[in-house]
């Protein structure tokens, strides 16, 4: 049975629904991720989840229990704040001891706890260090022992890394799905940084508008996108607008305009999708490959990014340049583009 | 994050108390004044029935007249004076001074100091046998008191200017303060020197907090009782004077009532009137 | 520029010169008040010591004022609360309507308090000039106690809750400490404007006078005057010790800007 289930949620703010009948299970042990744009009702999700705000309706199941009437300091969640909310009157021990204060334990044990603790985030030392005097990674690590050394069953972090500038935040990556790992505990994220999510989770929920849009892991949603907000959101994806001609075991056959006729295989298509239906063919700019033949094109643009060359490739008769990813540069402007079918994903177009 | 729904109940039940004092305190005196200046005083009581027999006498008598045309120009010219007095010290505060805190206090705490005592402390400096009169007669400028520091409309202006400079100072520096000091590198960078940059951006910036301060010293001045009772003589009375004498022993309450309403009423139009004109000001301006 | 800073000090002395003719002048070893000064004396606060008039005067300023200070702190806090932690339709006219008696004219203020106790059938005493105090006194409180609300992350009180605390304990241990010294300076500063108030007491209070209106009918009289310069320096040195209390506690805990990362 799954730890945490969110079954039909929903909550609005006297508008539309910020989240729309969001149902989900995350199992335990899980480091589970959160993905969408600003707005689309990710942090209104965590927050009932922790207890901040309460569900128009539906249900919140953790552990087998319903907890929608339960209040935030009697739920098993504990949460690291996007501001780190580090109390700035108490020093970094007293943080941290903060919700251990019901435990009355003797001062020994509260002593090796918290030291275990400040060693689990790498911040020996530092127990006496008042909270105005830490840095924004470490008030990040104060929030995180915090949280942690109550041993919650359910960590909720809200957008944890993004204030850190890029090094400490890839650093910070690396160390919080080590700690996950260590402690067993399951982790919920949430972000709108796409390369975050995926590199740390199990799973990753991809939200839009309220609504869940695919839960996968991240190779799945990366290859396979139901559909394009989530291909969009994720990494950088070419389409292309197409029809589908006919469904077979063998292969999907599509009309895709500048492309040709097209065959993908069977398992690249969303399900749902029928004969004659209008599609999006999806690719990304590392699948599309310079060939000696194929689809002329021009390049108009080209990034060097270290290992990898970034080009646009104005096609005729498309407005929008094609996005290709390439280890090395063709010679000259004037190139052709492959495009393998099976890297060509079909997605409902959405109208 | 602020609670929403079911717990802005909780919220308004906080704000219940302070408004009921309010409401007690503020809304229903004035009601009643205005109740009162719409009946007409008989012995130590009031006639039957409703009249507006007060407000025609205050349009009516030309000594009202005269007295409300002098509290609005007394306050005027306090508050032209010591929004221009004003302005130098806090343009230097914002800009040149290094230990701005220190200044700040420095200039707000005679503003601590009971009014009253100011004002006093006014009447002793200004007066026949006074300060200044003692010391230039001891230093032998003069050999007869000077009469005209006192007991007239120059010694309430004075005394008024005096009291009411932390009020302009304030707002004046928050809005110089608050001037992104790259735009007057821009302005450099683009040929502008010291004067121009000064009448082209820095003032206009600050225009919010100069007219902000001019409303908070208009507004009050107009009403002020102690500095004329003390300073003003017969020649510096202003409206809140005669007020108060309607209210006193066997006045004239619906008079003195009428006469408050009356007061509130220019003063308003007349800050209504000036808000606007700036704003105007400020729009065909760009 | 060197001008510039000559005319803000200039400006300074002007400031404080007729804050500074009342201690000169209570140490002067004359009746009258000018110039030249006669010698140094303390006889003028020695005649304070035994001026039970006035003694009882300062007794009932300092029960307006306790009162003041501790009712308008009070209800400053909750409407400062109110504001600041919950969405409430309506907030920004509260707050102008709470803020109202600062732009109406002292003497309206109490002539009007004075309709209503008539009207009540009420007296004038030291209860209406609490009231009366508490018009202006509050809008002061709600400014200090506002800013001090919103300089404090509200995810403090989320995360006290989130680490196990009931919302009476996350008062206690979160809320009240970093509040402390907004409402010690509120009720400091509320204190000295009720203390210093003249004009609403003097209507109001009827028989009871508090030291302003002490004063008042003390003016009268030249042959008192160094002696009401002596109380008023008194007064002065309180009020300023005060008010620098009052602004050191104030900005006490207030979040500072961290160390960069």
């Amino acid at each position: 049975m799954s730890f945490l289930s969110l079954r039909a949620v929903t909550k609005s703010f006297g508008g539309p629904a910020v989240v729309d009948a969001v149902s989900l299970e995350v199992e335990r042990g899980e480091f589970f991720a959160l993905l969408g744009p600003s707005g689309c009702g990710k942090t209104t999700l965590l927050r009932m989840i922790a207890g901040f705000e309460t569900p128009d309706s539906g249900a919140i199941v953790m552990d087998g229990e319903t907890m929608n009437q339960v209040p935030p300091h009697l739920r098993p969640t504990n949460m690291v704040f996007q501001s780190y909310a580090i109390f700035p009157h108490l020093n970094v021990f007293d943080n941290i001891a903060y919700g251990l204060r019901k435990l009355k334990l003797p001062k020994s044990a509260l002593r090796s706890k918290i030291e275990v603790m400040l060693a689990t985030v790498r911040l020996e030392g530092l127990e006496d260090r008042a909270a105005d005097q830490l840095s924004g990674g470490q008030r990040q690590r104060v929030a995180l022992a915090r949280a942690l050394v109550r041993a919650p069953k359910l960590l909720l972090l809200d957008e944890p890394l993004g204030a850190l500038d890029k090094r400490l935040r890839e650093a910070m990556q690396v160390e919080l799905r080590a700690i996950q790992r260590k402690v067993g505990i399951t982790f919920l994220l949430v972000t709108h940084d796409q390369e975050e999510a995926l590199s740390l989770s199990d799973r990753v929920a991809v939200m839009g508008h309220g609504k869940i849009l695919q839960v996968a892991p991240p190779r799945a949603l990366y290859e396979r996108p139901n559909c394009r907000e989530v291909a969009d959101f994720i990494g950088e994806i070419n389409f292309f607008h197409a029809t589908v001609r006919e469904i077979a075991t063998t292969g999907v056959t599509v009309n895709a305009g500048i492309l040709g006729i097209v065959t993908l295989p069977r398992d690249n298509l969303t399900n749902g999708i029928k004969e004659g239906d209008h599609i999006l063919l999806a690719i990304r700019p590392e699948h599309v490959g310079f060939a000696d033949a194929g689809v002329a094109g021009e390049i108009t643009a080209s990034t060097f990014l270290g290992e990898r060359n970034h080009f646009q490739v104005c096609l005729a008769g498309r407005s929008e340049p094609v996005a290709v990813s390439a280890a090395a540069a063709p010679s000259g402007q004037a190139v052709h583009l492959s495009f393998p079918p099976q890297f060509l994903i079909g997605l409902p177009s959405g109208d | 994050m602020a609670q929403t729904g079911r717990n802005s109940a909780e919220g308004y039940s906080l704000l219940v108390p302070a408004l009921g004092v309010m409401a007690l305190g503020l809304a229903a005196p004035l009601a009643l004044l205005l109740l009162t200046s719409l009946k007409s005083q008989s012995g130590l009581g009031f006639a039957q029935g409703w009249t507006f027999a007060q407000y025609a006498a205050v349009i009516g008598r030309a000594s009202y007249r005269v007295l409300f045309l002098r509290s609005l120009l007394i306050s005027g010219a306090v508050t032209i004076l010591t929004v221009a007095l004003a302005y130098p010290v806090a343009y230097f505060v914002a800009f040149h001074a290094r230990r701005k805190f220190v200044w700040l206090v420095a200039l707000t705490i005679p503003f601590w100091t009971s009014y009253l005592l100011r004002v006093f402390a006014w009447k002793i400096i200004l007066g026949f046998n006074g300060l200044i009169n003692s010391g230039l007669m001891r230093l032998h400028l003069i050999h007869e008191p000077l009469s005209f520091l006192l007991y007239n409309p120059f010694a309430v202006v004075v005394t008024l200017a005096h009291a009411w400079a932390a009020f302009a100072i304030l707002p004046i520096y928050v809005s110089l303060e608050k001037i992104d000091r790259s735009l007057l590198e821009a302005a450099s960078d683009l040929g502008d020197g010291a004067l121009r940059r000064f009448l082209r951006i820095t003032l206009p910036l600050s225009m919010p907090g100069v007219i902000g301060a001019a409303i908070l010293i208009f507004v009050p001045t107009t009403g002020d009782y102690v500095t004329p009772e003390l300073v003003g003589g017969p020649r510096g009375a202003m409206i809140a004077n005669l007020i108060e004498v309607q209210f006193v022993g066997a006045g004239n309450w619906p008079l003195g009532a009428a006469l408050s309403l009356m007061g509130m009423a220019m003063v308003a139009v007349i800050a209504g009137l000036f808000v606007a004109a700036a704003r105007a000001g400020a729009k065909a301006a760009r | 520029m060197k001008s510039l800073r000559l005319y803000a000090l200039a400006y300074l002395a002007f400031l404080y010169l007729p804050v500074l003719v009342l201690p000169v002048f209570s140490f002067n070893n004359s009746e009258f008040i000018a110039f030249p000064l006669s010698g140094f004396t303390i006889r003028w606060y020695q005649g304070l010591a035994a001026d039970t008039a006035m003694q009882h005067a300062l007794g009932n300023s300092l029960k307006v004022g306790f009162a003041t200070a501790l009712l308008s702190t009070m209800l400053g806090l909750a409407a400062a609360r109110a504001v600041t932690r919950y969405r409430l339709k309506g907030a920004g006219a509260a707050l102008g309507f709470i803020s109202l008696p600062l732009f109406i004219p002292d003497i309206v203020l109490a002539l009007s308090l004075m309709l209503l106790l008539g009207a009540g059938g009420l007296p004038l005493s030291l209860a209406a000039v609490v009231l009366g105090h508490l018009l202006i006194c509050v809008p002061f409180a709600l400014t200090v106690l506002i800013a001090r609300f919103e300089g404090f992350d509200r995810n403090l009180e989320e995360a006290s809750a989130d680490l196990g605390e009931d919302p009476w304990m996350t008062f206690w241990r979160v809320t009240f400490p970093l509040m402390l010294p907004g409402i010690v300076a509120s009720l400091l500063l509320t204190f000295i404007t009720s203390f210093d108030e003249f004009l609403l007491a003097f209507f109001l209070s009827g028989t009871e006078a508090t030291l302003p209106v002490y004063i008042w009918g003390q003016l009268r009289f030249p042959e008192r005057l160094p002696m009401v310069l002596a109380l008023g320096a008194l007064i002065l040195t309180a009020s300023v010790a005060l008010v620098i209390l009052a602004e050191h506690v104030r900005n006490l805990g207030a979040p500072k800007t961290t160390v960069g990362a």
